[in-house]
């Protein structure tokens, strides 16, 4: 049995049935990811205003990596210029050029999930120490020249580490006010203009050992979460315009306006997947 | 068989898009590219002003977002020239999405009681 307006528009829409059916789907999308940044305006908005150190309180500024999200962004949407230029390619029967520019959109995409796996790994390793004093910092553990991640207080006591080296994040102006609940060492670090500063502190003095994760703050929660959905979608949007880019393309021989309409369903999930980073970056990461 | 097959439905759809500006079209893509690349830097280097009040940062970081948004709707998934089916999917959604995200922030004024977040959070 042939599927009906796969290339034919149907009388009453106007359109072939997979539009129709990729816009249905992109609208129960929209419901999702509205919901999740309904979620975070809810968060944003609740938290007192407090800066890092103090991740435990109020909503930490920061704590993401600008330049490696704004490469990121860029990455997307350079794979978004690619997959339309796919679809046209093939409009103009160019079917070497079509595969070429499907090519480049797997490589970005999955440039931007391997960019997207460093910055969790970052983030696992990257850790609020508070004292005893109520002083605070945060930075990365060097364990024996390693940084361990996911560890907590109880790991370094099991480590049996009597002294715990730090590679602390100095404060700037988008991070916190400077001289708010941090050590003394790392007050005369910034007033020297240092960015990072080796800190030793005595396990006796450390109250607990958190790194950024969910269970740390709620900010950490919901950059997760909404960061590992876009990344599902990003990964299935891989699959699927590399199953149409390279095996599923041998339907170009035997119906190509069928497996360009497919290119164009594809390329819609695409820009929806752009569309949805072109808001998460700066509320994420900018705001 | 499959070969003139093959070059006939490639005929017949280049047939179909002869009238088809496909030189404009690609041009109006890269353009739209580069615009949304330098909108990402511009959305970047907004952080370093200095607002009068966190609202207007978000107004202006929000509404930058927005246009970079509509490009890539009007042009990259031709919204422009869609169907009325297709707009008619796209209000019905946007009512929805917004009674929804005012449903969950309006939450906010009408809490369970003994639910309501502490000021200091305390992992």
């Amino acid at each position: 049995m042939e599927i009906p307006y796969t290339v034919k528009p149907r009388p009453d829409t106007g359109l072939y049935n997979a539009k129709v059916g990729i816009w249905l789907f992109l609208a129960s999308e929209v419901m999702l990811f509205g919901a999740f940044f309904s979620a975070y305006i809810l968060l944003r908005v609740q938290a007192p205003e407090g800066f890092w150190p103090d991740v435990a309180n109020g909503w930490p500024h920061g704590l993401l990596n600008i330049p490696i999200g704004t490469f990121n962004t860029a990455v997307l949407i350079t794979s978004s210029v690619t997959v339309v230029m796919a679809w046209i390619a093939l409009k103009q029967n160019d079917f070497a050029r079509f595969r070429r520019f499907m090519a480049v959109t797997v490589v970005c995409a999955l440039g931007f999930l391997a960019i997207k796996t460093l910055e969790y790994k970052e983030k696992f390793g990257h850790y609020v120490i508070e004292l005893t004093n109520g002083t605070r910092v945060t930075g990365h553990l060097d364990v024996n020249g390693h940084s361990p991640l996911f560890w907590t207080l109880n790991d370094v006591k099991a480590a049996k580490i009597e002294e715990l080296k730090v590679l602390v994040d100095i404060p700037n102006k988008f991070r916190f006010p400077v001289g708010h609940a941090i050590p003394e060492e790392t007050h005369k670090a910034h007033a020297a203009g240092e960015h990072h500063k080796d800190q030793t502190f005595k396990v006796s003095d450390i109250a607990s050992v958190k790194a950024f994760i969910p269970s740390t703050h709620p900010f950490f929660a919901i950059y997760f979460t909404m960061t590992f959905l876009h990344g599902l979608h990003v990964l299935g949007g891989a699959i699927v315009l590399f199953y149409f880019g390279f095996i599923g393309a041998r339907m170009w021989k035997t119906d190509p306006e069928r497996f360009t309409n497919r290119i164009e369903v594809g390329g819609l999930f695409w820009h929806f997947v752009d569309l949805v980073w072109i808001f998460l970056f700066p509320v994420v990461y900018l705001l | 068989m499959s070969d003139s097959k093959h070059s006939g439905a490639v005929a017949a759809a280049g047939h179909h898009h002869h009238d088809y500006d496909f030189a404009a079209h690609k041009k109006v893509y890269w353009v739209v590219g580069g615009s949304l690349l330098v909108g990402t830097l511009i959305t970047v280097l907004a952080r370093e002003w200095e607002f009068s009040s966190v609202a207007l940062t978000v107004a202006v970081a929000l509404f930058i977002a927005s246009i970079k948004a509509f490009l890539v709707c009007a042009y990259f998934m031709h919204l422009l020239s869609e169907k009325k089916a297709i707009y008619l999917i796209l209000v019905t959604t946007g009512a929805f999405a917004i009674g929804m995200v005012a449903l969950i922030l309006l939450s906010d004024k009408d809490p369970v009681s003994g639910t309501r977040p502490k000021v200091h959070y305390v992992p």
